[in-house]
């Protein structure tokens, strides 16, 4: 009963359902090879989705994250495109550290300076998309300044998928073991739970949302790299609005706004959900441009039934208070 | 939690004399910030020879009226605890609504209710939602930022709505007299309601208690869900009156009209000395930081400054002013 109840149970039901009525149609958007397809497209929201999906369960957010995809993507054209000769894996290892790197400030400024997580985020979105404009100049960084190595590697097709496709399901993974079987993972919900209690644990609140930001912005920064190898281009504005998908996939996944509640394979699934229904938007004749609003609606549905959810646990001292404020 | 043992640090300390007035006013941020509106405006007229000049001066008022009648709006709803990150999209879309209506030829003040019906009824939703529902507004809102944006993108896709009839230019490009514009007469007059309404009324008290603390304002009486749900109606009604301004002024309607805005204004009404968290914060504060931000953005474009470059430097704002005030208290406790 409890397992029919969960959120990941509901989403596989509604992911099952959207598949067979396109498929009604479309029979060709439910061949193996075009899921492998739906997926591989899908994997940048599912990376950066993971890393918010830590963040959040800190109680913090995490808006700055396609800024930062950006930055990174563009500072690894430019190494590219004026030093053809470094090699891939420096370029992986530069943009992990980069990526944690702009994670980091998010994470000291929430950290050491108490900044609530909004305020800094807005603030670091805009400041990292202005340095991207500073550093490219405007310009554009096109496919035939980029070498065929590193625009190859997330293109290049393993078992029927291609790495990028890999790497998503590795980091996805990594994140369940992570979440599951390390104190960190277990401090993310103690923190986000009870951040008093969490105290009393021994655990330090404002490290564990520090390190959540970096681990964030550290998948945010190989995104990039893969961002920009993918579509070989780099311009200051790709992935814009890109954050608010981001957060829609945690929110579509069950991970509570309030903290401390939600599972990685939700947020796979809240990602796979909006993934498929962009990528059936064409194949059913809707135009692209209903995306925007599908997701806006799509978190607003969401929240209301986190919320629902999560509502009559705990005791109610005050039930007019509660119905009020 | 931290926050609460910085607070209760700060009570814990008795000072050994009380500060006479002209020391407690100098320490007020109203008056830090006048003084650095006016280290601007001195350094802008240094920096380039066009500064001052009326005319000049009068356009550069353009770069902030429409968004500080939203930040008015969002100062009352940050105090009470609340957030709107909506109010850009709720711009678009009621300047949408309005493009919609202009093709079939209305007259102006039917566009004009369209408009703020439109920015109303979006408010109306958000607080619906977060009062109604009882839903975190930051969620909500960013949801909301995204579905109404997007109606705008569903209805015009990329095109753009244009053929506004010609009184409709009265708004956004009309002059009251001499260089003061019909926009700044509005800031101004609006400037003035909002400093009334929240520090001269009981609503005004209201909205502080809500922010302070939501359930002791409950068992004080206040109708906190009401008040709540007035401030989001507050919030949508003047986003609908900058989407008159700015879509008078440009002329057209597109999708991406006012993209960011959110951003600029909770800068203004952070910068402008409210308290993110709720709580405290003043209208007078929210009109320095408007001629604040509209100087520095005005200075940097007589410079040849990019608006993106501009952007680091509004992104700066933000975070330096909350976070220059946390550093030198720790600074000081040291």
């Amino acid at each position: 009963m409890s397992v029919l109840k969960s959120r990941e149970a509901l989403l596989v039901g509604i992911i099952g359902l959207l598949l067979v009525l396109i498929a009604g149609r479309f029979p060709a958007f439910v061949a193996p090879d075009n899921l492998a397809r739906v997926f591989n497209d899908t994997a940048p929201l599912i990376l950066l989705a993971l890393g918010q999906t830590v963040v959040i369960l800190t109680r913090c957010i995490d808006l700055s994250v396609a800024a930062n995809l950006a930055l990174t993507g563009m500072v690894c054209a430019l190494i590219n495109s004026t030093i053809p000769g470094v090699p891939l894996p420096v370029i992986l290892a530069l943009v992990l550290a980069m990526g944690a790197a702009m994670g980091a400030i998010n994470g000291l400024l929430v950290w050491k300076l108490t900044i609530p997580p909004i305020v800094v985020t807005l603030g670091t979105m805009t400041i990292y998309r202005g340095v991207i404009f500073v550093i490219s100049g405007g310009e554009w960084v096109n496919a035939h300044e980029m070498t065929p190595g590193f625009t190859g590697f997330p293109r290049a097709t393993f078992l029927g998928l291609p790495v990028l496709g890999w790497i998503a399901v590795i980091a996805v993974i990594l994140f369940v073991l992570m979440i599951a079987r390390t104190p960190l993972g277990r401090a993310f919900y103690a923190v986000g739970g009870n951040p008093n209690a969490a105290v009393y644990a021994g655990i330090d609140v404002g490290r564990t949302q520090f390190l959540a930001f970096v681990l964030s912005g550290a998948l945010a920064g190989l995104t990039g790299y893969l961002w920009v190898a993918r579509y070989q281009v780099a311009y200051v504005d790709i992935a814009g609005g890109f954050e608010l998908e981001v957060v829609a996939a945690c929110v579509i996944g069950g991970i509570s706004i309030a903290g401390g509640a939600g599972t990685v394979v939700g947020t796979l699934l809240g990602a796979l959900f909006l993934g498929i229904v962009k990528n059936a938007l064409p194949v059913v004749g809707i135009s692209p441009f209903w995306q925007m609003a599908i997701s806006g609606t799509a978190i607003v549905v969401a929240v209301a039934f986190n919320a629902r959810r999560g509502r009559g646990r705990g005791r109610i001292i005050l039930k007019r208070a509660e119905g009020t404020a | 939690m931290t926050d609460a043992t910085l607070v209760n640090e700060q009570r814990r300390h008795i000072p050994d004399r009380l500060e006479g007035p002209a020391a407690r006013l100098a320490k007020r941020w109203e008056v830090l910030l006048l003084a650095v509106a006016v280290a601007i405006f001195v350094a802008n007229s240094f920096a380039s020879p066009y500064f001052l000049n009326a005319w000049n001066l009068s356009d550069a008022t353009f770069n902030f009226t429409e968004k500080a009648m939203i930040a008015f709006a969002m100062a009352l709803l940050i105090i009470a605890g609340e957030i709107d990150l909506s109010v850009a999209s709720i711009l678009a879309l009621a300047s949408t609504a309005m493009g919609a209506a202009a093709q079939l030829d209305v007259g102006v003040p039917v566009l004009v209710l369209i408009g703020l019906g439109t920015g109303l009824m979006c408010g109306a939703f958000n607080g619906l939602l977060v009062t109604g529902f009882g839903l975190p507004s930051i969620v909500v809102t960013i949801g909301t930022m995204s579905l109404f944006r997007g109606i705008s993108y569903i209805v015009l896709g990329d095109q753009a709505y244009g053929g506004y009839p010609s009184g409709f230019s009265w708004f956004g490009r009309g002059y009251a007299f001499w260089v003061i514009s019909i926009e700044l007469v509005l800031f101004a007059a609006l400037a003035l309601i909002y400093y009334v309404v929240l520090h001269r009324t009981n609503f005004g008290r209201a909205v502080y208690a809500i922010g302070n603390n939501p359930t002791g304002a409950l068992f004080s009486g206040i109708r906190v869900a009401r008040v709540k749900f007035v401030l989001f109606l507050l919030t949508g009604l003047m986003s609908g009156v900058a989407a008159v301004c700015l879509t008078s002024r440009l002329g057209s309607t597109r999708p991406s009209i006012a993209t960011g805005w959110e951003l600029e204004v909770v800068t203004m009404v952070v910068l402008g000395g409210v308290n993110i968290l709720g709580g405290s914060g003043s209208i007078p504060g929210v009109v320095i930081a408007a001629f604040v931000m509209g100087l520095v953005t005005f200075g940097l474009g007589l410079l040849n400054v990019p608006g993106i470059v501009m952007s680091i430097f509004v992104g700066l704002l933000l975070i330096g002013v909350i976070a220059l005030p946390r550093l030198w208290g720790m600074w000081r406790r040291r």
